[in-house]
């Protein structure tokens, strides 16, 4: 099968734009990578009629050996169609997630943010334990040397006020996390009060 | 054209026409949409059960679409595979749309769910019986386009903060997989000159191996994004969830088998002997225990139930890897019990959620003693999901291990021990799921009648946003709203409506009978097991004018 070399080209191109747009984290961006890749595709099916040929016409004097093949056409048109419709619904979606979010980024998967906050969690917690532990091994030994004051001791005070600074610090982070959690599956306004009014 | 024929195209024809015609009628009569719906549904599951006595006794019958001659044409066919699906699945939407009725009529919420919810329902039913007829490749794609747009709009309905999060995720992913399915065939029809099945079932034993080998590994992973196995599942629990009960029961019984559906097509009549195997084996291991493994992590009974759904595709695969006639009838069989379980446990956790106000675990209890009902239609359908010995859980399970022993290779003994864990491990999360939510004692408020809950008890902070506040109890004494996974204001009342639990039941019924029938039910996904792998009577049937 003889295949035109631009039509491969182009259709190459538009993939690789394609692609790098998909994996960006803006819906927006992300549905313009739908629609370059859904387009390089559609050239893929034109690649595929292989030769030019004479329009797929049936007229009088038409020479079958020599017509494109339409089949690609036909299946391209079909695939035009469907990305154009499901490019509108991404496209109300995306407003709609901004309308809420104030931004039109994709947002963390439930089970990722846990897991992510737990592993955060407990390495944050290990640091501080063996930070404080430090310092107080030192304060010890400091205050078997000296008798109670210098300045070991005043290190060791500093440093357990930042441990516990840092552990207040952190629980207030944990509690926001959970607040956003739980207003991320709380109710939002509702969309049919804006969409029917007083139809409703 | 004999009167089966006929029938062919209805499952596709009928929801569509009702769709437009109940975009036609408009939300204000609300009792013709409800009869339109019903008797549609109800009449796809008698044409269906008349496909599946032809297509059993009379082998594959055949559509050419506008009577174009056998390789131009549209065609659609109805062999035995195709028409058992159609059978299993039209059985399963005609109950959840009578369930997502009463729901919508108790909820007194009518106008939504009549004018948004019930033509995209009809119209995801058509995409479903469109991917289960369709006989070449791009109708098989059109068909699952028309379901995943479907999908997209009842994912999203009502589009509060937690469904359009979750619903961006699926959208994108599916649209991923839709791209990746347009190349497939772009693929197909360069390197064969065709895209109907019957006809690659020909020419692609011709082509050179590594070129066949590249379009098995496309397909395959097109119908593994759909079905979610194992490397490509992960958006299934993220999303399905937030939907509402009857939506998310519909499509984790039927989206993701329609991906197992294409698979087994394919793999048996395009790529015979492919030598991926050993893959797909490793696959289905991997999304079985991992799967499961989330499950046992989970505490919220949707969710819980959506990795379930995730960690049993793997028995599925299991028997397609195989390819010998009891791994793909045992397969057939799994996914036909599948739907029906999973799709039941769905609509008990929807029950769940309206009688205790969330599907949190940790939250729920006592409803054993609360609502006895409801516990036994909890029970019945997580002992079959487990494959306790009677029920045809343990029956699916047990033709693929047979089917896994009798194959004797060391991934096939590996599965077998995969699979076994897995039942174990599905066994430990359901009698977790019964001893939080219905055997323990019921948490104070629970017992004392109606569920106010709407702040997080860890978090002294009040809520602002117009939650659950915003619905006070609606006035009659039994209703009361809190806030759920979905974002939306649950409506809970003490005892369920009867339609609603009387679907339910209908369905545990349906899973009960899987048990009773089973002996001309394994029959029956024998014989389509044979004649898939035999692949001539598809094929005549398609090609013979």
């Amino acid at each position: 099968m003889t295949v035109a070399f631009s039509l491969v080209a182009v259709g190459g191109v538009l993939f690789a734009v394609g692609t790098a747009l998909l994996l960006t984290r803006s819906l927006t961006r992300i549905l313009l990578g739908a629609v370059l890749v859904g387009n390089g595709v559609n050239v893929l099916f034109l690649s595929t009629t292989g030769r030019t040929g004479d329009p797929p016409l049936l007229y009088p004097g038409t020479d079958p050996g020599r017509v494109t093949d339409p089949l690609p056409q036909a299946m391209a048109l079909t695939a035009i169609v469907i990305t154009l419709s499901v490019t509108a619904f991404l496209l109300a979606m995306v407003y709609r997630s901004w309308q809420l979010n104030g931004s039109d980024e994709v947002q963390d998967d439930i089970e990722d943010r846990r897991v992510a906050l737990r592993a955060e969690e407990t390495a944050e917690r290990a640091r501080l334990r063996d930070e404080y532990r430090k310092y107080r091994r030192q304060y010890a030994t400091a205050a078997r040397g000296t008798g109670g004051e210098g300045p070991a001791r005043a290190r060791a005070l500093r440093a357990r006020a930042e441990y516990e600074q840092s552990r207040t610090r952190l629980r207030r982070r944990l509690r926001a996390d959970r607040v956003h959690r739980s207003d991320t599956t709380d109710a939002t306004a509702d969309l049919w009060d804006h969409v029917l009014g007083e139809d409703r | 054209m004999s009167l089966a024929q006929f029938l062919v195209p209805l499952p596709v024809v009928l929801p569509l026409f009702a769709s437009g015609l109940k975009l036609t009628v408009g939300p204000r009569l609300q009792r013709t949409q409800r009869g339109i719906s019903v008797v549609v549904l109800a009449a796809v599951l008698a044409i269906s059960l008349a496909l599946l006595v032809a297509a059993d006794q009379q082998g594959p019958q055949v559509v050419h679409l506008g009577g174009w001659a056998p390789p131009v044409g549209i065609v659609l066919v109805a062999d035995r595979l195709s028409a058992l699906m159609l059978t299993v699945s039209s059985a399963v939407t005609l109950c959840v749309l009578v369930y997502s009725l009463s729901q919508g009529m108790a909820d007194r919420d009518e106008v939504t769910p009549l004018s948004v919810f019930h033509p995209s329902y009809l119209v995801l039913v058509a995409g479903v019986s469109n991917t289960f007829l369709a006989g070449d490749l791009f109708n098989l794609y059109v068909g699952f386009e028309i379901m995943l747009t479907a999908s997209y709009v009842l994912l999203t309905v009502g589009g509060t903060q937690a469904r359009v999060r979750a619903g961006s995720t699926y959208v994108v992913v599916s649209l991923l997989s839709s791209l990746l399915f347009a190349t497939a065939i772009a693929m197909v029809y360069a390197a064969t000159g065709t895209v109907s099945l019957a006809q690659l079932a020909d020419r692609t034993d011709a082509l050179p191996a590594a070129v066949r080998t590249a379009l098995e590994v496309m397909l395959l992973l097109v119908f593994g994004i759909k079905a979610a196995v194992f490397p490509l599942g992960a958006w299934l629990p993220d999303s399905y969830p937030t939907a509402p009960a009857p939506v998310t029961a519909v499509f984790a019984g039927l989206l993701t088998k329609v991906g197992v559906y294409a698979m087994l097509r394919t793999q048996t009549l395009l790529f015979p002997g492919g030598p991926l195997t050993t893959a797909l084996m490793a696959v289905a291991l991997l999304t079985m225990i991992v799967g499961i493994l989330g499950a046992v992590a989970q505490s919220d009974l949707k969710r819980l139930l959506s990795f379930t759904l995730v960690s049993h595709i793997g028995y599925m695969v299991f028997g397609i890897a195989l390819a010998s006639v009891r791994g793909i009838a045992g397969a057939i069989f799994y996914v036909a019990h599948h739907i029906t379980v999973q799709t039941t446990l769905f609509l008990v956790a929807g029950l769940v959620e309206r009688r205790g106000g969330t599907s949190d675990l940790q939250r729920l209890g006592g409803l054993a003693r609360l609502s006895p009902v409801l516990a036994a239609v909890f029970f019945v359908p997580a002992m079959n999901l487990a494959g306790i010995p009677p029920l045809s859980g343990f029956l699916g399970k047990l033709g693929l291990l047979r089917a896994g022993v009798a194959d004797g290779g060391v991934w096939a003994y590996a599965l077998v021990a995969g699979g076994t864990l897995t039942s174990l491990l599905t066994l430990y999360t359901m009698a977790k799921v019964w001893n939080l939510a219905f055997w323990r004692g019921a948490p104070p408020e629970l017992a004392a009648g109606i569920v106010l809950e709407t702040d997080d008890p860890d978090d002294g902070e009040e809520r602002t946003g117009p939650g659950p506040a915003a619905r006070p109890g609606e006035g009659d004494g039994d209703r009361g709203a809190a806030a759920s996974l979905s974002g939306r204001a649950i409506t809970t009342s003490v005892r369920p409506p009867g339609p609603m639990l009387g679907t339910t039941v209908a369905l545990v019924a349906l899973g009960l009978s899987f048990t009773v029938l089973a002996g001309p039910l394994t029959g029956l996904t024998g014989r389509a097991a044979a004649e898939l792998l035999d692949r001539t009577p598809y094929v005549e049937a398609v090609l013979s004018p």
